[in-house]
């Protein structure tokens, strides 16, 4: 089998294993559909206050609102990723398994939470964004060009998201106990991707950093060419980049880890 | 036991409670990001919005770390765990309760007590004996009621054993609701959290009375003072759900 085909058979897996859980997803469109409706209310409140706050109008923050809902879980902002697992295979020493198999590790979990995205994307993203759109005014480009731009940005946008938290879950090699580095991760996700409030809405030096960090790739990337506010190019470059710079990392970070497993016998 | 097990990995325990503790305060964060650009929300302005936020916080808080644990349910419906429970000569709701007790989540707590503790201090209100007596009310009152809505998030787990996020929408979605001024929903929305789930009890009706603010939806001055009893009904009638959920738990067989 080739490789391509070994990896796209674990994407669809990863797919397909979301989907098993129905009532789950049901339970999630809610959720954010709830969240969503809560957080439209608070920035359009601050958005009549504040015409163009940040360079957007009401109807470009609204649809900003709905995106970061249909966001949330596929990008796993909040946690709900592949990481949780990997973590637990590395405290459990059952990572020597995934080791030992004829693919990468790094590879195996890309796809592996690429299926998983691309549900939770179909399953959870669309119709909250779809409900939101519906009752409240939002700013939607009639452009197939644009909306196709859009999703290019979006696969990368997972990527980079893979990337965080792949390095998140090697950090188990070293303390076993990763549950305080995983909810760190989530702060700096929900902080820094521009889930609490539009990036360029944060006041001076803060926004220079927080936009140039590549949590910025997740949300704000393709928020902002969905609303027309960015150059397609130079966001792919952006989060391209940064996929590239952290893919990097947790390959080196991988091998240094491997060297250090220890296989309990038994 | 739960308390020694987290205590076992302590560096762990003092991230998990340091990030439990900022990662609530995230919603403050954006709110004094907000209040960078902005003077009021809502006709609002921060301290009085803290003051909400405060006691939001601090009654989720007090409900979360006394019973958050049983949002666990839905898996012990569906693992069949939930049948060790049963056999045991303890109330269910109380193992569930103490069940992976989760010592972090006094983050939670210290973090509404720390802000309302400053919007005590800078709010510009009129502290009468009464308004000051009405403070600790809300907060009991109001962990009173988010405590019934965990208990009622559990029995519908047992319906839908796959659902526990729902729960969440009442939950966490209630309270990040309170954190801003009644002013910024739609009048259904605040009807609906008023009449149907009465979250609008937990520090919306009384904290306007405290501050001196128009009571949402124009309702009568007493019902500022009606939170201790809209509890007791909460709690109650969650009390009931709880029975008829326990009543129609079929276990897995496994």
């Amino acid at each position: 089998m080739g490789a391509g085909r070994l990896y796209a058979a674990v994407a669809a897996g990863g797919f397909r294993r979301y989907a098993t859980y129905r009532a789950a997803t049901a339970a999630g469109v809610f959720t954010n559909t709830v969240f969503g409706l809560i957080l439209v209310h608070v920035h359009l409140a601050l958005w009549a206050q504040k015409p163009q706050l940040g360079g957007y109008d009401q109807a470009q923050a609204v649809t900003y609102v709905w995106l970061g809902q249909a966001f949330l879980s596929t990008l796993a902002i909040g946690g709900g990723g592949i990481e949780d697992e990997l973590m637990e295979r590395i405290r459990t020493g059952d990572v020597a398994v995934d080791l030992y198999r004829p693919a990468d590790l790094q590879l195996w979990w890309l796809a592996a939470d690429l299926g998983r995205a691309f549900f939770q994307l179909l399953g959870r993203g669309v119709v909250p964004f779809a409900i939101g759109a519906l009752f409240f005014p939002v700013r939607l480009p009639g452009e197939a060009a644009v909306w196709g731009a859009f999703l290019v940005a979006v696969v990368l946008a997972m990527v980079v998201s893979f990337a965080i938290r792949f390095l998140v879950a090697l950090s188990a090699f070293w303390l076993l106990d990763g549950t305080g580095v995983l909810q760190l991760s989530w702060i700096a996700g929900f902080f820094c991707s521009g889930m609490l409030l539009p990036l360029n809405v944060f006041p001076g030096a803060l926004g220079e950093v927080v936009r140039a960090l590549p949590w910025s790739s997740l949300l704000q990337g393709p928020a902002d060419v969905l609303l027309g506010e960015a150059d397609p190019l130079g966001t792919y470059a952006f989060q391209a980049g940064w996929a590239l710079v952290l893919l990097a990392a947790g390959r080196l970070v991988q091998s240094a880890a491997t060297r250090r497993v220890v296989v309990q016998g038994g | 036991m739960w308390i020694r097990s987290t205590m076992a990995y302590r560096a762990s325990f003092v991230m998990t409670a340091v990030a439990s503790c900022v990662v609530t305060g995230l919603d403050f964060v954006a709110i004094l990001l907000m209040f960078s650009r902005v003077d009021a929300l809502g006709g609002w302005s921060l301290p009085e919005i803290a003051f909400l936020y405060g006691l939001s916080g601090l009654a989720f808080g007090l409900a979360d770390l006394a019973i958050g644990s049983v949002e666990r349910l839905g898996r012990r419906v569906r693992d069949g765990t939930l049948d060790t429970l049963l056999v045991r000569p303890a109330p269910v709701l109380a193992q569930l309760a103490a069940d992976r007790f989760a010592l972090r989540r006094v983050g939670r707590l210290a973090q509404g007590a720390l802000v309302l503790g400053w919007a005590l201090a800078a709010v510009e209100a009129d502290w009468t004996p009464g308004r000051l007596l009405l403070v600790p009310v809300m907060v009991v009152s109001g962990a009173a009621i988010f405590c019934a809505v965990f208990v009622a998030g559990a029995a519908f787990q047992f319906v839908a054993q796959d659902a526990a996020e729902v729960s969440n929408a009442f939950t966490y979605g209630g309270t990040t609701l309170l954190q801003y001024p009644p002013a910024l929903f739609a009048q259904e929305l605040v009807r609906g959290v008023t009449f149907v789930l009465p979250l609008a009890f937990v520090n919306w009706l009384p904290a306007s009375y405290v501050l001196g603010r128009p009571y949402p939806l124009d309702l009568p001055v007493w019902t500022a003072f009606a939170s201790p009893a809209v509890a007791g009904v909460c709690c109650a009638l969650a009390g009931l759900a709880w029975g008829a959920g326990l009543r129609s738990y079929r276990s897995t067989g496994s």
